[in-house]
């Protein structure tokens, strides 16, 4: 029999009893549907999250006070060490070495920011001008904090989006005063409506310059120094440099803790790829569970087809021809249930895609063909005991019963 | 044509070893109308099982135009009956899913005769059974001597020099009954051989060859 033949004949059973056949089509698209939105959605996390990162710029190097000798933690914060300060001297030190483009020293802490009446308490980013284009921020009007050695203290801010809303509500903002803690700034920028970033809101911060916000808080040291480095390949050199010169100027003594964005980013996703990965075997599952059903109904469908089967096998089909006609039943049930799931899956991918609009969620190609090829080979495999029960079959046993 | 030696095929049942057949030994040419009658358990339909391939004997040797059948593996023997026999059952054995046409293009499916061919031989082997007007009806739209007609043309499909019919009219009204031998012995009469397995007493005396068994034997084998 040509496979052409097998196929028709094995379609022509399958289209007899509709109901059946799609029952179990069902079970299988279920399966590949649930494959196909869970990697959807694990695979949007992780894409949401490296584009969180990547807005911060790959090629990033965060320098921490403190050195961690073990993973994990803030180091030296949880742990209580004892530490040197990062000063805005090593960050300008750091600034001049090869390799690096630019620098910006960040203090970071909780101040009361009011305009006459109107107060709120705010996220005060002490920094330098560099900070606007390490992080690529963008202005919505004014200027971001002007250049210039970073021990200046010029009384200048430039406000989130948020703050300047709540603050100044329609009024004019630029060059009006604001106070912030027991001093006053004039507002030179307004920062646009970015969201979240990271966890933290950019909305709802304030720059002010790093020197500044040294004497706001009364502090000598930094909490972070972010160094952008000319280019991702010198970002592992650059590291060590900053390593060896921030060693040099502790008095020998290695007491920083330099991140990558890399590690970060590589960490991250290594991490929700295996989450992807778990979440899709959790799926794949139930296509195992579709399997077992296609041979149940297989199973039942040989018996019920007794007398068919020796028929064939009396009018000169081989035993093979007959399990490949039983074969090619499930295959195509298994390629109905694969393609309802498809559709399944990428309709509901795209309509929780519109629900949250914040994570591209998309079902990753690899995933789309393992649950295919996953559904095809279960249905085939499952098939083949049935198929097998089929090619052996007594057919004169068979046709003396009527 | 058909030429049985010593043949012997037992059964298992239980513990106990049932004998359906004892040496036989048979001799059929090519062209004869045999009719074969008996008690039942006598041996017959594992008779014409074994001369259709179905079954296989314990021991004796089948030969079949010359050949040695009795231990042909199962591709072979599936090949030989496609070639070869042609089989008639009390029951039709017709797919209900498929159309008239479409049983009886099966056998041709299975030999991978081309589409259009198959259609015109289909076409024609209707038009033989007199079913020309019902090539797209379903088996449940038939009558039984209809649906015999279409399991008759379905054997002769390929043409095959063996016709292997187990009580053909046992499940019709005599009338219709007589219709399918009629057409039956029309084609032992155009060249094939034609062997039947019946209760009937009236099919039995009008084959040119009468075997009557009992107990897995042959006891008489009457020529007219």
């Amino acid at each position: 029999m040509t496979l052409g033949d097998t196929l028709s004949l094995a379609w022509g059973s399958l289209i007899h009893q509709p109901r059946r056949t799609l029952l179990i089509a069902l079970a299988m698209s279920i399966g590949v549907g649930s494959v196909v939105v869970l990697t959807a959605l694990g695979e949007g996390a992780r894409r949401y999250v490296l584009e969180q990162f990547a807005s911060l710029g790959t090629n990033l190097l965060i320098v921490i006070p403190g050195r961690a000798e073990t993973t994990g933690g803030a180091p030296g914060v949880l742990s209580g060490q004892t530490t040197r300060d990062l000063t805005l001297s090593d960050a300008d030190a750091v600034t001049r070495l090869r390799g690096v483009a630019r620098t910006a020293p960040l203090n970071v802490g909780v101040a009361q920011v009011s305009r006459g009446s109107l107060s709120r308490e705010a996220i005060l980013l002490g920094t330098t001008a560099d900070m606007l284009e390490i992080r690529h921020t963008h202005l919505a009007r004014g200027r971001y904090l002007p250049p210039g050695p970073s021990d200046q203290a010029a009384p200048v801010c430039v406000l989130g989006e948020r703050i300047r809303a709540e603050l100044f509500g329609t009024d004019n903002a630029i060059g009006e005063w604001v106070r912030i803690g027991d001093r006053r700034f004039r507002v030179i920028g307004i920062v646009t409506a970015q969201g979240q970033q990271m966890g933290f809101n950019t909305d709802e911060t304030v720059a002010i310059p790093v020197a500044a916000a040294q004497q706001l808080f009364n502090t000598e040291s930094l909490f972070r120094i972010l160094v952008e480095v000319r280019g991702r390949e010198a970002v592992p050199a650059v590291k060590e440099s900053v390593l060896a010169l921030l060693k040099t100027r502790h008095e020998n003594d290695a007491d920083v803790t330099v991140i990558t964005q890399d590690a970060v980013l590589a960490t991250f996703d290594r991490i929700l790829t295996a989450l992807t990965l778990a979440v899709a075997g959790i799926a794949a599952i139930s296509l195992g569970v579709a399997g077992v059903l296609i041979m149940n109904v297989m199973l039942v469908s040989v018996a019920q087809r007794r007398s068919e089967i020796g028929l064939l096998k009396a009018l000169g089909a081989p035993a093979a021809s007959v399990r490949l006609l039983f074969l090619a039943e499930a295959g195509l049930i298994s390629i109905l249930g694969a393609a309802g799931g498809l559709i399944l899956g990428l309709a509901a991918s795209f309509a929780l895609g519109r629900l949250y609009p914040v994570l591209p969620i998309a079902p990753p190609l690899w995933a789309v063909a393992a649950a295919v090829a996953t559904a095809l080979v279960a249905g085939m495999l499952f098939a083949w005991l049935p198929a097998r029960r089929a090619a052996k079959l007594d057919a004169a046993l068979a046709l003396a019963r009527r | 044509m058909i030429e049985l030696d010593r043949i012997t095929r037992g059964f298992q049942v239980g513990d106990q070893l049932v004998q359906a057949l004892r040496e036989v030994s048979l001799n059929i040419a090519a062209g004869e109308f045999v009719s074969i009658m008996g008690p039942s358990g006598s041996g017959k339909s594992t008779l014409l099982n074994l001369l259709g391939l179905l079954d296989r004997p314990n021991s004796g040797t089948y030969r079949l135009d010359g050949l040695d059948v009795t231990g042909l593996d199962e591709v072979a023997a599936a090949t030989v009956r496609r070639e070869k026999i042609g089989f008639v059952f009390q029951f039709f054995h017709l797919v209900p899913r498929l159309t008239a046409a479409g049983n009886v293009a099966l056998p041709l499916l299975l030999a991978e005769v081309a589409p259009g061919e198959r259609k015109k031989r289909v076409a024609r082997l209707l038009a033989d059974v007199g079913l020309s007007g019902r090539a797209d009806h379903l088996p449940a739209q038939l009558s039984g001597g209809q649906l015999q007609r279409v399991a008759i043309a379905r054997a002769m499909s390929m043409n095959p020099s063996i016709l292997l019919a187990d009580e053909p009219t046992g499940n019709l009204d005599r009338a219709t009954g007589r219709e399918v031998l009629a057409l039956l012995e029309d084609l032992n009469q155009r060249g094939t051989t034609l062997i039947v397995v019946t209760h009937d007493q009236e099919i039995g005396a009008r084959a040119g060859r009468r075997i009557v068994m009992e107990d897995g034997r042959v006891v008489t084998d009457k020529v007219s």
